[in-house]
């Protein structure tokens, strides 16, 4: 109640008028949408620091255990990493597609562009189980699950592998954690675009959603080369 | 930010090139470059986080503070990453004192 008698008395004042879509903090819509936007890079800073922890042990180990690594980087199959790199990149793509066609306020668009990403984004969640399930039967989880063949060691300590597989399977386990939650927040966007709850004025939801799902898209464009590829594909 | 927006036309042709960059990555990946093979990846990896980054996330058009923001994750990550390393490749080059 509070908060429309302010509105109205601000719109008075200024002589504009106050969509009912603005919160009484700021100062008109465009504001609103700088700050949200804000919002949502800041945390993704964080969760670059989050996600570059990985990262920074993996090149520490990788240039240890050198061999291993690489070892381990050919059990890994790069045909399903390829295909899961060009789904997540479609996902992207159809995501950005969802943004636009917020933006343009055309809500079927929106939300065909918007279950397109996320049924994408289920399609690389199963093939990314798939692989797991296939590690499984060839004997490569560490700690549950780890005996493998010796060519498939390639003649370098077994240890180190299992410690290439420790990096597979908890970067990768974080990326797909990070999906789960992207797929989530999509699908809440889309049940608020059904209802009718997202316009061209207001659409920032769907924008910082969208910064949230390439984010997670650029996490794996480097999960991709330093798993799959630079083992030595080569020979 | 700024109020104008990429075209269709963008999005489909960043895309494009980022198909593009994956098949080149994946193809040489079984080229022996000896060590400019885990170069080249990371160049083109670096090259479609900037691609989605400049486009997808809008940041070619956005104005200074998404930006800023980015440049300052990259400068934390730069810290975290140097001063790891630093410490991890300079551990044997002094040799504890004791017994």
């Amino acid at each position: 109640m509070s908060e429309s008698a302010a509105g109205s008395s601000l719109a008075g004042t200024s002589g504009r008028s106050v969509s009912p879509a603005l919160h009484h903090q700021f100062e008109d819509i465009e504001q609103q949408r700088e700050a949200g936007n804000f919002g949502m890079w800041v945390f993704l800073a964080t969760e670059m620091l989050f996600f570059s922890g990985v990262f920074t042990g993996y090149i520490i180990y990788r240039s240890l255990y050198y061999s291993g690594f690489a070892a381990g980087s050919h059990v890994l199959e790069v045909d399903l990493g390829a295909a899961m790199t060009a789904v997540l990149l479609a996902s992207s793509f159809t995501m950005a597609m969802a943004v636009h066609a917020a933006r343009q306020g055309n809500r079927a668009m929106l939300l065909g562009f918007l279950s397109s990403t996320i049924i994408l984004g289920i399609a690389f969640l199963g093939m990314k189980f798939t692989e797991y399930f296939h590690k499984w039967h060839e004997q490569l989880v560490p700690g549950l699950n780890f005996h493998p063949a010796v060519d498939a060691l390639r003649g370098a300590p077994e240890h180190t592998v299992e410690l290439f597989m420790c990096f597979y399977f908890f970067m990768t386990g974080l990326h797909a954690l990070h999906m789960i939650i992207g797929i989530g927040l999509l699908g809440v966007m889309a049940i608020l675009a059904w209802r009718g709850k997202i316009s061209a004025e207001h659409y920032n939801r769907v924008e910082v959603s969208g910064l949230y799902w390439h984010f997670v898209d650029i996490i794996w464009i480097y999960l991709f080369p330093l798993l799959y590829l630079i083992g030595g594909r080569y020979k | 930010m700024n109020t104008q927006d990429p075209s269709v036309g963008t999005y489909v042709f960043v895309f494009a090139v980022l198909l593009l960059l994956a098949a080149l990555t994946t193809g040489i990946a079984y080229i022996n470059l000896g060590p400019f093979n885990t170069v080249v990846a990371l160049a083109i990896a670096a090259v479609k986080m900037c691609l989605v980054g400049l486009f997808f996330m809008h940041l070619w058009y956005s104005r200074g503070l998404a930006r800023i923001v980015v440049l300052a994750g990259f400068f934390w990550l730069a810290l975290m990453v140097s001063f790891t390393l630093a410490d991890v490749f300079s551990r044997s080059w002094i040799k504890p004192p004791g017994p």
